[in-house]
């Protein structure tokens, strides 16, 4: 009898824990990672933070080595699937070879959401979500040149304060009248805005870019005002779209992301998914929701490798998030989807520490810490172990000083 | 060669080879230490790479820093010789270095 065989497509943070967790729970067929980026998967977290700043190096940024994947016989692919039959279980490769499998995850990830405006082809126009598009911008970013970042998320910010460590000058055009905006509260907003600011980096809120000008390098950022910003390099990050056409095109249902079930299952019962490139239901926040982020997919891709070993483990834990600016550490517990209501510890208007907690109708569900890890640890404790929620009053007594 | 040793909490030993260097949480999810999950790839950000170091190693391997202690100080499973093994560099002098894993990780 031949081995079985598994092909997990993406090779990113879900693909690399999914091919590892099978391992781990004892599945001994083979195992084909597919990827068209890089060798041996790395993390892309610091990708926008310290590998952007020039403080690691590429090989630091393995998530595993590559004896590991040796060591354990998973086979590290590099090639892109264009197609999956998945009647005939086989999937087709851009080399127009074909691969088998008996078992099939998708962990495609997500893409950057272009800004489909005249000039996005202009060079100097720059997107970042892998190792390359960041070596792309660091050959660019030269001491003293102008960068324009389009898009005041976390990405744009995180890129704002790479490039001011390595002596750029730094403009963020956020299209809305903050930054941050789709993601915490007023204060919280008001808190990185003021930083950057102190940091030197110009915000301007409200700012549409409707243009990039220049011949064959970008020159301008022309906004919806009539005015031209000047820039050597522009960034854009707003947002990403998640890598859904593979398994629309095999049938699976799609929705915002690939639609898995708790179990990690997509519609079709032997395809799992994990990662960015998946949407599931999550009854706390009364619809299906697509989450971007490493833990996240790591906790997928344990599930995923669990149901395909004919075991029986659901997607449970607490998503949780986390970006580095300067000397500024934000630990993200919970979603807070749906707030009504904020609780301050610390004072964000003076301070480079505080803790927004945030409510729904009257209990906590999400905390951003800033350079509160502490808080972070309670507020991931609280959310995770409260069989009930919890109350501000019992907020109040575990963080001394919220709501003070 | 240096080897240290995870003991997890149901009393399983992986003997582990380590380089000089390595940072600990590397170390064990490069051989599959079940019950360490670095989820943040260690940047001390997530708490899911604690261990009890041997109280008879505590001196050698060291304290743990100021970043550190902020994300040990709330965990239920503290013990005096906590630390996140993201923040813990192999050293050579370790080999027989014996850390103990807590039930859950954040």
């Amino acid at each position: 009898m031949t081995a079985l065989r598994t092909v997990i497509v993406g090779a990113s943070h879900a693909g690399a824990q999914l091919a590892a967790s099978l391992r781990q729970e004892g599945w001994d067929g083979e195992i084909v990672l597919v990827g068209d980026e890089s060798p041996v998967p790395y993390q892309r977290p610091p990708l926008s933070k310290a590998y952007l700043a020039g403080k690691s190096a590429f090989e630091e940024l393995e998530i595993r080595s590559a004896e590991f994947y040796d060591k354990r016989k998973i086979s590290l692919l590099d090639a892109r699937v264009e197609a999956i039959d998945h009647s005939a279980g086989h999937l087709t490769l851009s080399s127009g070879q074909s691969l088998a499998y008996d078992h099939l995850a998708l962990c495609t990830g997500a893409r950057p959401r272009r800004l489909l405006v005249p000039g996005a082809h202009l060079s100097g126009v720059c997107y970042l979500r892998t190792a390359m598009d960041v070596d792309l911008i660091r050959a660019a970013a030269q001491p003293g040149s102008v960068a324009v970042i389009v898009g005041g998320g976390y990405i744009g910010l995180e890129v704002a304060a790479s490039l001011r460590a390595l002596g750029l000058d730094v403009t963020v055009l956020e299209a809305t009248e903050r930054v941050l905006e789709r993601v915490t509260a007023p204060e919280v907003s008001a808190f990185f805005q003021r930083v950057h600011q102190e940091e030197g980096v110009s915000i301007r809120t409200g700012a549409l870019v409707e243009a990039f000008t220049g011949e064959t390098k970008v020159r301008e950022v022309l906004l919806s005002n009539g005015e031209a910003v000047p820039a050597d390099l522009v960034i854009v990050g707003i947002g990403v779209e998640p890598n859904t056409e593979l398994a629309a095109s095999a049938g699976l249902e799609v929705d915002n992301g690939i639609v898995i079930d708790d179990r990690a299952r997509t519609s079709d019962r032997n395809i799992v998914a994990a990662g960015d490139c998946t949407s599931r239901y999550m009854a706390s926040y009364g619809g299906r929701v697509r989450l971007e982020c490493v833990p996240s997919a790591g906790e997928q891709a344990k599930v995923a490798a669990a149901t395909i070993s004919g075991k029986s483990k659901e997607i449970a834990a607490l998503p949780w998030f986390w970006s580095d600016q300067y000397d500024v550490k934000l630990q993200i517990a919970g979603l807070n989807t749906g707030f009504d209501e904020v609780v301050l510890s610390g004072d964000p208007k003076l301070d480079r520490d505080f803790t927004c907690f945030y409510l729904r109708q009257g209990e906590l569900i999400a905390a951003d810490c800033v350079n509160r890890p502490r808080d972070f640890v309670v507020s991931k404790r609280l959310l995770t172990q409260a069989s009930r929620g919890v109350g501000r009053a019992e907020l109040t007594s575990a963080v001394s000083d919220a709501g003070a | 060669m240096t080897v240290v040793r995870f003991v997890s909490h149901d009393g399983k030993t992986h003997a582990v080879p380590v380089e000089e260097g390595q940072s600990l949480m590397q170390v064990a999810t490069n051989n599959a230490v079940p019950g360490i999950d670095g989820d943040c790839g260690g940047e001390a950000a997530c708490g899911t790479c604690h261990v009890i170091v041997d109280p008879q190693w505590s001196e050698c391997v060291g304290p743990p820093g100021a970043d550190e202690e902020e994300m040990l100080a709330m965990n239920p499973e503290r013990e005096p010789t906590s630390r996140l093994s993201c923040q813990m560099v192999v050293s050579d002098v370790w080999d027989g270095l014996s850390v103990r894993l807590p039930e859950f990780q954040m």
